[in-house]
């Protein structure tokens, strides 16, 4: 076994652990916690595929902004941490099988494709995958369309906070 | 001569040299040679932290007209030993209701996401990760020192705390954003987000030169993100105690001190890396390990000069200082990077590039002031009408 496949397998390990235990603990804060244990480990598999800009992205966006923001809400509204009452409802058995039919299918499919025994081709120490990536994401014949109109959405999103939180003078 | 234009890589070489003479895998002792790597810059680390300790109570007291530790050893230098011995000997408390798990892990994490900035620090041309996105990976291992705070104020299981962590989370979070806006601008003179490629194209001259400005922004930014006087929030003694390390003691309290030290030198090397040319300096090329020496003095200089704002500036109310951030610096730090952007570019190919760029900035921070000065005389003269008029009732 190589060295990068048993970072894998204690990574994916990890990731797989702490998902479990975001949704079986009962402390919505711990529950916030180990959330951000399986997205450092997403981010860790972005890493070790090479993909440096999207491990720190995942980290600054899921975790130093989004998983922030969980557990602030969870402080702020909420006067009792730990939840009460059963963890399963009624159709817990549906989703059971719709997940166990959806990774055997995946499994099936999976089966025959070549993909998975291939090594991946090395990169060159040159390959300047920052310089591509940001080269598409401001040219026309990629994806500068989709970048703006993110942006123009995020402005939207922001005038509109402002909107809702803004008190006009002599409006008490 | 090889061994002295890059010893680490060298000495990594021959480590992992040995491991395969033990009969190991190549791969394996070239990973083993790294964690040994990993172990040795940390131990050096933490020992630097131990004397940072001294350091900033030397410094404390120069500016408070004392003199400071200096009772055990010369100068008190083995002060800090002492301090460590009383730390670790202390009992361990833990409070009615702290969440044991949470609590423990919080200081932890804290050192941790200090230390883990040492990877991307650029200590001479040849060590130091040059990271292709090592600017956004300073923010990402910040976002673990907010995730700490919060933590630790959290599991404590005390009002306090908690009004605390909140405090320095919100500023940091807010003062997040003209930080990097302010290493953006770095990024675009140098064209590359490596932190070593950064030092490396200040080879003619100084960022400090080329975007004085930045540099202020950044250092103001740095200062909040650090939580350090004027912005240390949350350690309003009358009001919130200490914020998120009340509850803690002992040895959990000084990792918090002790990261808190060395996040401040951290930023100090940051600021020498980005602003001071990092390793740059006479005679560089032809001795590498010399860079080592310049980067540490300009570190020493980044770490001295957050001392001198600390134990000179009064502390800011937090209405005033959320108002600093999201009605100056953000919107200025905004401006500053488009116009930085834009005067790289008409200026790139002329002979006058770092005069014109110096010129240009002192421009803008001229233009900056002299708009602060109207709306603060327009404010103030609304104010003193609203006063007058008041008399006359």
């Amino acid at each position: 076994m190589t060295v990068a496949q048993i970072i894998f397998l204690i990574t994916a390990a990890v990731i797989l652990g702490s998902a479990v235990m975001v949704v079986t603990t009962r402390n919505l804060v711990h529950a916030a916690l180990w959330l951000i244990v399986t997205l450092f480990g997403a981010a860790v598999l972005f890493a070790t595929l090479n993909a440096g800009f999207i491990a720190v992205v995942q980290v600054v966006v899921y975790i130093g902004a989004i998983a922030i923001l969980f557990i602030f809400a969870v402080m702020l509204t909420r006067r009792e941490m730990n939840d009460t009452g059963p963890g399963l409802n009624k159709g817990w058995w549906l989703s059971a099988v719709i997940a166990v039919l959806a990774f055997g299918g995946l499994a099936w499919l999976l089966q025959g494709w070549d993909g998975l025994s291939k090594t991946a081709p090395a990169l060159g120490s040159d390959f300047d995958s920052i310089g591509l990536l940001s080269n598409a994401l401001v040219s026309p014949e990629a994806y500068v369309l989709p970048f703006e109109v993110a942006s123009v959405l995020l402005l939207a999103a922001l005038v509109g906070a402002v909107y809702i939180a803004f008190q006009r003078k002599g409006e008490e | 001569m090889d061994f002295w234009k890059n010893p680490i890589l060298a000495a990594g070489e021959w480590l992992s040299g040995i491991f395969v003479g033990w009969g190991m895998n190549a791969d394996a002792a070239h990973v083993l040679a790294a964690f040994v790597g990993i172990l040795l810059l940390i131990s050096v680390v933490m020992v630097l932290d131990i004397f940072l300790v001294w350091t900033e109570r030397k410094i404390v007291a120069r500016f408070q007209d004392r003199i400071g530790p200096n009772r055990l050893g010369p100068f008190g230098l083995i002060q800090p030993f002492a301090d460590i011995i009383k730390l670790i000997i202390k009992e361990n408390i833990y409070p009615v209701g702290v969440d044991k798990m949470v609590y423990n892990l919080a200081p932890i994490i804290m050192m941790t996401s200090v230390l883990l900035l040492w990877a991307v620090l650029p200590l001479t041309s040849f060590l130091g990760l040059d990271l292709n996105v090592g600017v956004l990976y300073l923010i990402g291992v910040g976002a673990l020192g907010t995730l700490s705070i919060i933590m630790a104020g959290w599991s404590s299981n005390n009002k306090y705390a908690l009004l605390g962590a909140f405090r320095q989370v919100a500023v940091m979070i807010s003062y997040e954003i003209p930080m990097v806006a302010a290493l953006l601008i770095p990024t675009i003179l140098a064209g590359s987000m490596g932190i070593n490629s950064i030092v490396a194209a200040q080879g003619m001259s100084w960022y400090i030169v080329l975007a004085p400005l930045a540099f202020l922004l950044f250092l103001i930014s740095a200062t909040a993100e650090l939580g350090r006087a004027p912005f240390d929030l949350t350690e309003a003694e009358s009001e919130l105690i200490a914020g998120h390390h009340i509850e803690y003691s002992g040895m959990k309290f000084g990792l918090f001190y002790a990261s808190e030290l060395l996040h401040t030198f951290t930023f100090g090397g940051l600021i020498a890396a980005f602003f001071f040319g990092g390793w740059q300096g006479p005679w560089v090329k032809e001795i590498p390990m010399l860079g080592l020496l310049y980067f540490l003095v300009k570190a020493t200089i980044g770490y001295w000069l957050f001392g001198w704002i600390k134990y000179t500036m009064p502390r800011i109310r937090i209405d005033k200082m959320m108002d600093l951030n999201w009605k100056f610096l953000v919107p200025f730090s905004f401006v500053l990077v488009m116009y930085v952007a834009l005067m790289h570019a008409l200026l790139k190919d002329t002979s006058f590039y770092a005069l014109g760029m110096f010129l240009s900035n002192i421009l803008l921070g001229w233009v900056t002031l002299e708009v602060l000065r109207r709306s603060a005389r327009k404010e103030r003269v609304q104010v003193e009408g609203a006063a007058v008029e008041g008399g006359h009732h």
